[in-house]
């Protein structure tokens, strides 16, 4: 399943752009010439050159084994907008950016939003909370980036609590310090923000219909017969069965999360990937946004597959061991 | 609870009236199936603000440099103009069904072919279902928006609103085929089903007189959180800086407020529209899909 999905994403990203008879290097000459007013001549040679440099100049059944080649080894070639940085490194410096951020809001919401949800459907916690299901469902409609346009004018433009974008403040350098760790968080709790709240509404209603299942079944009528406390069921008996389903679903919607996390960085200018993959896109990178998107979708292929080799610590009754 | 008769049955008692009566009835469920109702009136209201503002305003607004520049609301402008011009109540007219419209035809397409598919994987099974479950495995796995980025850098002069459409509408039957099929495994086990298979009918007249009516109600809920998806996606391509640059729909007035930093310029009246519209369109069609998920499958009445 691992293999055939990048495989698969790897042909598709091959194809795509093959079947539109786009010529990104034309391209670009063309955009610069525009922008630099240069002397049209030569051209003609210069695309030649850079497609020889690039590999287009050859046969398409070479160029796929040469792709899959490449990208067995991360190898996505140049960038075309910014020529001598390789894809790989500016995907490597954008990393770090998106992957903080999407792990923790993940986290953090799925946490949040499974214990909100088993306590709502746990039928002895307090009504009050209830209130609290009907506002968090209305904002699980909405796009994330939604979310996070209001925040910005909210939080950093009126009330200038939060910087308005970017991912640390100019005129700082990267370095390992408080004062720097300190900056980051400052500029990342808006993004994450409208990540956690949009997606909390979304885990609580799954877990709070699962728990109210696990009520209906016997061995917590029975565990309730044996005089057990409630917080022992409610943590042993019931949580540790939905955990399962739980997790099912997180694998499920880890597309949805990046994609989104994508549109959250755009908005917000986070240094990320979705930032640089805007930045790829709106200067015709056609290698930079090949290689982002590959990477993503090998991301989220082996996100599942990590997910799945998980589930035999959770959930005893699986293994992948032949019966 | 009161026990009260399902809507279904008391619509069938022929009685003079039927008509009336049936209005009637459907008004009764409405009220008790409360997601139902308010995600129609949400929808039902960008509806009439849509038409009403067919009657009041000249769609040619929505073109740039048809009004001043960054004029706030007022009298004559009642939501302001953007940067190039156009008259954003105009642009929102405009939008809100060009956007809606899109989704639809998405949502539509996505819908008709996933349920094909399903009906055939599930009801046949053998090979083409291993394929088939696999394919939609597979391409469920990878987020349809990075594919459509692929399709959308490759076309030259940008996307026009109709090939956006079906680029979306490509990718959109992934989802319904999953669930129909699903679906068509657990009814094709029941009585009738096999009952009418014994009969000697043939499989396509199984599908279409007794497993399609059955899955009607699970048709439309895919219905509309396929429309939901369609808009998430558009949106998404939009806000990437690859939607119609020439057409005002929602999603590129969006990207025209970030792409301008009307946030942090102080022009509020540019992005709170499309945002309000937006937010309303989302909700609308997730309550209505929550509402039509407990049509479908009155267990989960009383639940959300």
């Amino acid at each position: 399943m691992f293999f055939l999905v990048v495989w698969l994403a790897g042909t598709v990203n091959f194809f795509l752009p093959r079947l539109g008879n786009g010529d990104p290097v034309r391209d670009k000459l063309l955009q610069q010439a525009s922008l630099g007013g240069n002397v049209q001549a030569g051209m003609d040679d210069m695309v030649a050159d850079y497609d020889k440099k690039f590999g287009l100049d050859t046969p398409l059944w070479d160029q796929y084994v040469n792709y899959t080649r490449d990208m067995l080894r991360f190898e996505f070639n140049y960038s075309i907008a910014n020529y001598p940085a390789k894809v790989l490194d500016i995907i490597g410096d954008a990393l770090p950016w998106t992957l903080g951020l999407l792990f923790t809001t993940t986290l953090i919401s799925w946490l949040v939003g499974g214990l909100l949800g088993a306590l709502l459907g746990w039928p002895r916690s307090p009504r009050s909370l209830r209130y609290l299901m009907p506002p968090l469902l209305a904002l699980n409609a909405i796009p994330f980036f939604l979310l996070g346009l209001v925040l910005i004018y909210l939080f950093a433009f009126r009330l200038n609590w939060f910087p308005l974008s970017g991912g640390f403040s100019i005129g700082t350098f990267p370095s390992f310090g408080w004062g720097f760790a300190w900056n980051v968080l400052h500029h990342s709790i808006l993004p994450a923000m409208a990540i956690i709240v949009v997606s909390i509404g979304g885990w609580a209603l799954t877990m709070r219909s699962m728990m109210v299942t696990t009520f209906g079944e016997d061995y917590v009528t029975y565990a309730d017969a044996k005089g057990l406390k409630s917080r022992t069921i409610f943590v042993h008996y019931s949580i540790r069965n939905v955990l399962l389903p739980q997790t099912t679903a997180l694998a499920l919607v880890l597309g949805q999360l990046i994609t989104g996390t994508v549109l959250v960085e755009v908005i917000f200018s986070y240094p990320g990937i979705g930032t640089t993959l805007y930045n790829g896109i709106r200067g015709s990178d056609y290698y930079l946004v090949q290689g982002i998107v590959f990477f993503l979708i090998l991301s989220i292929a082996l996100a599942t597959l990590i997910l799945d080799l998980i589930y035999p610590l959770l959930d005893p009754r699986i293994t992948y061991q032949k019966a | 609870m009161a026990i009260a008769v399902p809507p279904e049955q008391a619509v069938r008692q022929r009685n003079p009236g039927a008509f009336t009566e049936r209005v009637l009835n459907v008004f009764r469920y409405l009220r008790r199936n409360r997601s139902l109702l308010v995600g129609l009136s949400v929808l039902f209201a960008l509806f009439l603000f849509v038409v009403i503002g067919r009657l009041t305003v000249d769609i040619g607004e929505a073109r740039p440099m048809s009004v001043g520049s960054l004029d706030p609301p007022s009298r004559e402008l009642p939501f302001g103009s953007d940067k190039q011009g156009r008259n954003l109540y105009a642009v929102m007219v405009e939008g809100t069904p060009l956007t809606f419209r899109l989704g639809l035809i998405a949502g539509v397409i996505g819908v008709t072919v996933g349920a094909f598919v399903g009906f055939v994987a599930g009801y046949y099974g053998g090979v083409i279902d291993d394929v088939l479950k696999v394919l939609v495995d597979v391409g469920l796995t990878i987020p349809g928006l990075l594919i459509l980025i692929i399709i959308a850098m490759n076309v030259k002069a940008g996307l026009t609103v109709n090939q956006m459409t079906f680029s979306i509408a490509v990718l959109a039957w992934l989802y319904p085929a999953r669930v129909v099929r699903s679906q068509v495994l657990t009814l094709k086990e029941r009585g009738y089903v096999q009952i009418a298979r014994l009969s000697g009918m043939s499989g396509r007249k199984v599908i279409v007189r007794e497993l399609l009516p059955n899955l009607f109600p699970y048709l439309v809920a895919a219905l509309v959180a396929s429309v939901a998806a369609a808009v998430l996606a558009a949106i998404g391509l939009e806000m990437l800086g690859l939607g119609p640059f020439e057409a005002p729909t929602l999603g590129m007035t969006l990207y025209w407020v970030n792409y301008n930093a009307a946030i942090i310029n102080g022009w509020w009246w540019w992005w709170v529209p499309p945002i309000v519209v937006i937010a309303m369109l989302f909700i609308g069609l997730f309550l209505t899909a929550v509402g039509l998920d407990e049509l479908a499958n009155p267990r989960l009445r009383n639940r959300v």
